[in-house]
């Protein structure tokens, strides 16, 4: 028996017929179809499948989708806006920040969660924020560098 | 951050580079951080099944019998695959490189097929496939594996390589009964010899031994092995994948499903992390033949459980190096013998132990060299490709060595490989001159970065001077050879022409390092012994004159071939 729910998706009314049991994840990449989420582990330790509910970031893997009922979530699918790239973007590119590009999505709203929260982060802030997110291939400075130059950026944007 | 020393080998090239020093962006960048780019999972189908396959949980058992009755009628329960559905169930995946009747024998080069896809009557790893589901949701294929009973004879199970080559060892795969890879068909391991170590030990001032051990270490890829088989037109199937060898894994699905290559479309090279991990095609072959049995497109991706437990890893080696080493710092001896862990199947594993061998002994110009390296069959995993696989543990264990070496003769560590390194016109133990040499170098600007005082004599010397055949302790019999090696044979008889004596030029590439007008010796600690080897008048070198371009300094085991 399945369950209808709504929530808020990158800032459009969304609704889903999920069955009982079904995670976040899957609701959203095979109910809804937004298929910037990625899965790693499906266990919660890798962090590849990060989202924001209402604007935390959370695992969407072991997430209950129920729960998400009437709830606010973003994925990466809604950081650009148009062809405009969010800073985050544009600085992970710019810094080389992706190579497989798999946990990138997950890395971007990991990152974006503490940008929201704390324009001007330390390097300490960022290695915090991104602790929960495994990255295979470049190592971590480039992305640690691209969220420090984003949120420069955004600062710069914001004065 | 990245800096390029244009001061060293300078006259060597123009740097008229375009592209290197360039930052540039990565082409598919922009897909990975709008969550676009096309992984073989974003796919979507209407009428997508999935495909979960029943794994041993035993490393070694016979399977006495399988009860899939109840699991047959699980409800989503769409097709079960057994052992006897699988086409061409026995295959090795290198047979596709160099297989039987390629010159090399029944075995080929690399190996017989020795691997099932769904192994029927023994298992011999815990995590190899034993049956298929095909369900019409993953939660659907899972229930009904829990249905499944297997009867299991559990069997006594090797998991160390030297306990595997001891007589009277549990044997693991059928088709190398010794467990250990034959190559050729006859010969149980690969050796290197060159010089005699026997008279390099007895000349040694210290023996040094050292055991080195490395664990199999998974890939982890953030994105697990997995593909989607989808029915086309004509017979054919379009597979959408995550595997780092598009075309080898098109030709080995090809094979176990006794299908044409043109019958398969490979669709990837979105790959969400490999490091050698998604070569062995682990998923395509059963995704396909299930495509197959159903008529419907079939995804078949492993969970992460399954990813470390099936994946295949870089295999554990084990490694015992012996030294003798002179106290001026010398290295004139060194023994290596080393075992490569296959786990259960060949896969890539007879390829790595030809490479590992291929390595010793290390960068450094050593008169007397023996090795001797195994490829082992255990109950463990298949062992498969990851970053340098075959050379990754031995270079490892070679410079932990190197470092014990220095420090028991009272010699710094970055002094005392500077003194043993290639240089040019070296001969090394495969017998092919060493060119375009550069540890010397990379050394000297490793102590440079880290504050490493080296002595001026170390910090003077070069690649390019020093070097010569008869450092390596034997005369130079490929660069000037002095007998054409090719066989002469007369149209009647056969008979070896006389042995005249046909001087060959030696074979320079452009990018080559002229060979030094007056090769000089290394002039290491104070006082070197006389050396028991005179160096020869230079020999007049008619090579060009510094290279035309900035062609990178490689030169690989194969020789000068650029790769």
């Amino acid at each position: 028996m399945k369950t209808p729910i709504q929530f808020i998706l990158n800032g459009e009314e969304t609704a889903a017929f999920v069955e009982s049991g079904s995670n976040l994840l899957d609701t959203l990449r095979e109910s809804v179809g937004d298929l910037s989420v990625k899965g790693g582990c499906w266990q919660g330790t890798c962090g590849t499948c990060t989202v924001l509910i209402d604007g935390a970031p959370r695992l969407s893997c072991v997430t209950l989708a129920e729960t998400c009922a009437g709830k606010s979530i973003e994925t990466t699918a809604g950081l650009r806006s148009g062809a405009d790239l969010h800073p985050l973007q544009a600085a992970f590119m710019e810094r080389f920040a992706a190579q497989c590009g798999y946990c990138t999505p997950g890395m971007l709203m990991a990152a974006k969660a503490l940008l929201d929260r704390n324009p001007n982060p330390t390097r300490a802030d960022v290695v915090d924020a991104i602790c929960g997110n495994i990255c295979r291939c470049t190592g971590y400075e480039p992305i640690i560098d691209a969220v420090l130059d984003a949120a420069r950026g955004e600062a710069r944007r914001r004065a | 951050m990245l800096e390029f020393r244009k001061d060293i080998f300078a006259d060597e090239r123009d740097d008229n580079l375009i592209e290197i020093g360039q930052p540039t962006a990565r082409q598919d960048i922009l897909g990975h951080v709008t969550g676009t780019s096309p992984f073989y999972d974003d796919r979507r189908f209407a009428d997508l099944l999935h495909l979960k396959v029943l794994r041993s949980p035993h490393p070694h058992a016979r399977i006495r019998s399988i009860d899939d009755s109840a699991a047959a009628r699980a409800p989503g329960v769409k097709r079960i695959i057994r052992a006897a559905d699988v086409p061409v169930n026995l295959n090795t995946m290198l047979s596709l490189m160099a297989g039987a009747g390629a010159g090399y024998g029944a075995a080929g080069q690399w190996g017989k097929d020795d691997e099932p896809s769904l192994a029927s009557d023994v298992v011999r790893y815990k995590g190899e496939p034993i049956l298929g589901i095909v369900a019409t949701s993953e939660r659907a294929a899972l229930e009904a594996l829990a249905m499944v009973r297997v009867s299991y004879d559990p069997l006594p199970a090797v998991f160390d390589v030297e306990e595997a080559l001891k007589p009277g060892a549990v044997s693991v795969n059928p088709a190398y009964p010794k467990n250990a890879f034959e190559y050729y068909g006859k010969y149980d391991h690969q050796k290197l010899r060159f010089g005699d170590i026997d008279a390099g030990f007895a000349q040694a001032d210290l023996v040094l031994e050292g055991r080195y051990q490395m664990s199999p270490i998974e890939h982890a890829p953030t994105e697990t092995n997995g593909s989607i088989a989808v029915p086309d037109t004509n017979g054919r199937f379009i597979v959408y994948t995550s595997t780092q060898a598009l075309f080898f894994s098109l030709d080995t699905a090809a094979k176990i499903n006794a299908m044409q290559a043109n019958q398969l479309h490979f669709i990837g090279g979105t790959v969400g992390g490999g490091f050698g991990g998604k070569v062995d095609t682990l998923t395509e072959p059963l995704a396909i033949l299930a495509a197959r049995l159903t008529g419907a497109p079939v995804r078949y991706r492993l969970d992460r459980h399954e990813e470390m437990q099936f994946g295949s890893p870089r295999g554990a080696e084990r490694i015992y190096i012996k030294d003798g080493i002179m106290k001026d710092g010398r290295v004139v001896a060194r023994q290596v013998r080393a075992y490569f862990d296959s786990g259960a199947y060949t896969r890539l594993s007879s390829y790595a132990v030809v490479k590992c061998t291929a390595h010793i002994p290390g960068p450094y110009t050593i008169p007397n060299v023996h090795a001797d390296v195994y490829c082992v069959f255990t109950n463990r995993t298949p062992a498969t490709a990851m970053r340098g696989f075959g050379v990754t543990a031995l270079d490892f264990a070679l410079e932990c060595q190197m470092d014990k070496d220095a420090i028991a003769i009272g010699m710094d560590p970055l002094e005392f490989r500077i003194l043993n390194a290639y240089r040019d016109g070296d001969m090394k133990a495969h017998r092919r001159e060493a060119k375009n040499c550069a540890l010397v170098e990379c050394a000297q600007v490793a102590a440079e970065k880290a504050n490493w005082p080296l002595r001026d004599q170390f910090r003077r010397m070069s690649s390019r001077e020093g070097g010569s055949p008869e450092r390596g302790g034997i005369a130079d019999r490929t660069r000037t050879p002095a007998v054409s090696r090719a066989p002469a044979h007369t149209s009647a008889g056969r008979t070896r022409a006389p042995s005249v004596p046909t001087p060959v030029a030696p074979q320079r590439m452009a990018y080559e390092r002229p060979a030094p007008a007056t090769p000089v010796r290394p002039a290491p600690a104070q006082q070197q012994p006389a050396s028991r080897h005179v160096p020869p008048p230079a020999a007049p070198t008619s090579a060009p004159a510094g290279s035309t371009h900035g062609a990178p300094r490689f030169s690989s085991v194969f020789g000068t071939r650029r790769r």
